[in-house]
């Protein structure tokens, strides 16, 4: 079943939709809930009632993000089935099981706890909100590893075989779902750049009350914790975030190529540090591929293969091929793959009729191609590039951005220690402004992820054209432009209430 | 271990169950509708919706969860009517984003659109959402307009998606019967939940407004379900046919099944007696009980006895079973190692659920609250 381009392009559009208003949400989310458990474990200690305060009033903040990433949570899992019923099908069941037990581990413990975090303060021990507090804490990010899984199995899928008699992939090893490589590290990633926002998203708030000279005690507690929080994970991601590119190089060398703009492959290919993309340049031509750059020589070889000397394929040696380097062309890829195609229908068609001697023939065809079977549903060669422009600024921005924040906590931290963060207007003004970048560093980092690895839906196996599900697509262009209106609706709702919290301050003033 | 068919039965018991759970759960929906009917002033209409805001959570994860065991467990049904049945699954998410917001945004200030604007979302969650909850529920019994090809892909026959059931008296009772049972136990939940006189002296007019419409569809669609003819496959060809009188024939060979339905609609209504002229907190353990024990085997008879669980009025022999639509058996083997958890789960809910509700809420407390919905 073959599906209209403009019925893909909208079930993607949703489905990104969707995510990105997801993502607003959610990093906050997994951060803050490990900043406020910690806040609230030195009021256990100390039983100092200023850090009580603290506590309540990152909890409420809290609370405004929580509901809104829940509901659209809820409709992210709906949408496989809804706008991807054939992904659902083909790869249901290995993508439906962490699912399945994300809500079973995760969603009932955060939504269990969450009520007693925030009512329960007079009906449950002090011991016992705490723990509340930290299984909140771990609960989303419990939620956030399952979903993970599923997205990291979607990059490089593990695990499983193709049964041809129902037609789909089928899970024969559970453990290499869940601990495959590019799934832990994209887990360790997306978590560790959630703590780095929740505390950028403290930091700029508290540096607001210091820069206003309001509520400077509780900020400046505030803003320490958050500091100190933010550069242990800012480690944490950078570190990660080079095992991350490890595994695309290894994975999805497509998206690697993209990321960098690397047409022509070499050895000791180097890093673009900034540059600008040459919008005329055609896959296989001589044009260069930049305006103007500025690169970092051997860095990506490292990067990708941790061996400065390694060869990185670009994006011409992954299409039209390269010998020398023994990498198939997207074209020859394509005729294996159609190969499968036909020799799966032929199997069935033969099995229905009875004819068992044909039927075992087309098994074996099948069976010798089945590799590259996504590339027979691909139509042209260059279908097989992402968008480059995009992948390619998407991941600048974010490397830009996230090193940038190691900068800023190391400053806020060192002046806070110093007892001279109330005094460094610049500072505190770069701490305001810095969230805005935070929200945008991790759009990027989904962007390149997804937009980087088109047009698969699983890496190599099942491309976005043939896993959508088979409705008109003026349907899916009206639930479109409903959820577009919506989602725009209570996001203003919700960023003029959190102002309105914000300057209400903690004291409720 | 298992064999591959009594570890379906066990996942479609599992889902029933969940099902069931969620179906009591939706008192928090039931009771969002009667924020104007219960209460009379802005303390009032507070109580209400801080009473329904600790538990609102847990009914969005039952939905949640409904709906991953489903893709787990049943892919097939979960790509062929969710991506078929579009228009009425998309209506139902709308109906469950706007849930979510409102309880928190409702009393806010510069909530932008006004306390009113979050109360009619409430409403309408509690209203549409659960209504076409039961419409989609239905069609397990009645049918939907689906084809599935020799690769077990699928496609909708009718350009409206999905919302053709509305067209069908059965399907449409099935939903009402939902908000209005919705209703009732939202009724005794406030009873069990809230200590103000003024609140609870108006519980017995909702009941009885809410359970006779109940009562009277519920006989209904009880008696459809009976008497209509069902579709049942040969598990040896995988071949759908008719059989007359499908479930009552189920019944029949299985009358502990029929004895575990009467018994929940006993409870249920002793559970509404008790509400109603002793004005009991314990009523809605009682009707709550009936509830997931009714729902349970009404959705667990879809899937024993070579029933067809989702038959198709567009060609009967793409009509999903348990047998043709259900994860592999070493999926649905690792999953059911999974589900030991559902008792540590609903071990640490009812802890919890009994320790936070051990006072009943008041005016005073929810006034006295920093953080209060």
């Amino acid at each position: 079943m073959e599906h209209t381009e403009l019925l893909v392009d909208y079930s993607r559009a949703q489905f990104a939709l969707t995510a990105l208003y997801h993502w607003i949400f959610v990093p906050l989310t997994l951060g803050l809930t490990f900043i406020i458990a910690v806040m609230e474990t030195i009021y256990f200690k100390t039983e100092d009632d200023k850090y009580k305060t603290i506590t309540k009033f990152w909890m409420g903040l809290l609370a405004i993000n929580f509901a809104i990433g829940l509901a659209t949570g809820i409709i992210m899992e709906f949408e496989f089935g809804t706008n991807w019923s054939n992904y659902s099908w083909i790869v249901g069941d290995i993508f439906g099981a962490p699912l399945a037990i994300e809500g079973l581990m995760a969603f009932f413990m955060e939504s269990t706890f969450f009520a007693v975090m925030f009512f329960g303060w007079d009906k449950v021990s002090k011991k016992a909100h705490l723990t509340s507090t930290w299984l909140v804490a771990i609960g989303s990010n419990l939620s956030a590893l399952w979903i993970l899984i599923a997205n990291g199995w979607m990059q490089h899928p593990v695990g499983m075989t193709f049964n041809p008699d129902s037609a789909r992939n089928e899970m024969d090893n559970f453990w290499e779902v869940i601990f495959n490589p590019n799934a832990v590290s994209k887990f360790l990633h997306t978590i560790s750049s959630g703590y780095v926002l929740a505390s950028l998203f403290v930091i700029s708030i508290s540096a607001w009350y210091l820069l206003k000279k309001r509520d400077t005690a509780f900020a400046k507690k505030s803003i320490v914790i958050a500091a100190s929080f933010g550069l242990i994970s800012s480690i944490l991601m950078l570190s990660t975030g080079d095992e991350s590119a490890h595994q695309v190089a290894l994975n999805q060398p497509m998206k690697l190529a993209a990321m960098e703009g690397l047409y022509k492959g070499e050895d000791r290919a180097g890093i673009v540090a900034f540059g600008l993309l040459e919008s005329e340049k055609e896959i296989g031509d001589e044009k260069d591929p930049f305006k103007f750059m500025f690169e970092i020589p051997g860095a990506l070889s490292f990067l990708g293969y941790h061996d400065i000397n390694a060869f990185v394929p670009g994006i011409d040696d992954l299409i039209l091929g390269n010998k020398e380097h023994n990498i198939l062309s997207v074209k020859e890829k394509m005729v294996i793959g159609k190969k499968a195609v036909t020799a799966l229908s032929d199997y069935k068609k033969y099995k229905k009729s009875g004819n068992t001697e044909e039927m075992n023939r087309a098994l074996e065809i099948f069976k010798a191609n089945n590799h590259y079977m996504g590339y027979g549903y691909i139509k042209n060669p260059e279908d097989a590039l992402p968008d480059v422009a995009l992948t390619f600024y998407s991941f600048h921005i974010m490397v830009g951005a996230g090193s940038w924040f190691l900068v800023l906590f190391i400053l806020v931290l060192y002046f806070s220690m110093k007892n001279e963060i109330a005094n460094k207007t610049w500072l505190l003004r770069l701490g305001v402004v810095t969230l805005p970048l935070g929200y945008v560093a991790q759009e990027c980092g989904w962007i390149v992820a997804e937009v980087g690895r088109q047009p698969w839906a699983i890496q190599d196996l099942l491309p976005v054209g043939m896993a959508t599900s088979n409705v008109a697509t003026t349907s899916v262009m009206i639930t479109f432009w409903l959820f577009a209106i919506l989602f725009t609706t209570l996001l203003i709702a919700e960023i003029k209430i959190m102002l309105t919290q914000i300057k209400m301050g903690p004291e409720g003033h | 271990m298992f064999e591959l068919i009594t570890l379906q039965q066990y996942w479609w018991l599992l889902v029933s169950i969940i099902g069931a759970m969620f179906v009591f759960m939706t008192f928090v929906q039931g009771g969002q509708t009667l924020l104007y009917t219960l209460a009379k002033t802005e303390d009032e209409r507070d109580v209400l919706v801080n009473s329904l805001g600790r538990k609102w959570e847990l009914t969005f994860s039952s939905l949640v969860m409904f709906g991953g065991a489903l893709f787990a467990a049943f892919p097939l049904f979960y790509a062929v009517s969710f991506g078929g049945a579009y228009y009425v699954w998309m209506a139902i998410l709308f109906c469950f984003i706007i849930q979510a917001v409102a309880y928190e945004y409702r009393k806010k200030p510069d909530n932008v659109y006004g306390q009113r604007f979050y109360e009619i979302l409430l409403y309408i969650n509690g209203t549409l959402g659960i209504f076409l909850i039961g419409v989609a529920l239905a069609t397990l019994y009645s049918g939907a307009n689906f084809e599935v090809n020799e690769m077990n892909l699928s496609h909708w026959t009718t350009q409206t998606y999905g919302l053709e059931a509305l067209l069908n008296p059965f399907n449409l009772a099935f939903g009402l019967m939902l908000v209005f049972l919705a209703r009732v136990q939202a009724a005794l939940y406030f009873l069990n939940n809230i200590d103000e006189e003024s609140i609870t002296s108006r519980v017995k007019k909702v009941l009885i407004n809410n359970f006779v419409p109940f009562l009277v569809l519920f006989l209904y669609v009880f008696g459809t379900i009976l008497f209509q003819t069902g579709y049942i496959y040969d598990s040896e060809t995988g071949k759908v046919t008719e059989e007359s009188m499908k479930f009552l024939n189920t019944f029949l060979t299985h009358p502990s099944l029929l004895l575990i339905i009467l018994a929940g609609v006993g409870s249920l209504l002793y559970g509404v007696y008790l509400g109603l002229i002793k004005k009991d907190t314990k009523a809605i353990w009682f009707s709550g009980l009936g509830t997931i024990l009714a729902v349970t085997i009404l959705l667990f008879i879809l899937g024993i006895h070579n029933s067809v669980y989702y038959p198709s009025l567009a060609d009967l022999q793409s009509s999903l079973t348990i047998e043709n639509s259900s994860g592999s058996h070493y999926t649905l083997s690792v999953m059911s190692v999974v589900s030991l958890l559902v008792p540590i789960v609903l071990g640490y809910i009812v802890y919890i659920w009994r320790s936070m509700d051990a006072t009943k809420i008041t005016i005073d407390e929810v006034k006295s609250d920093a953080h209060h919905y």
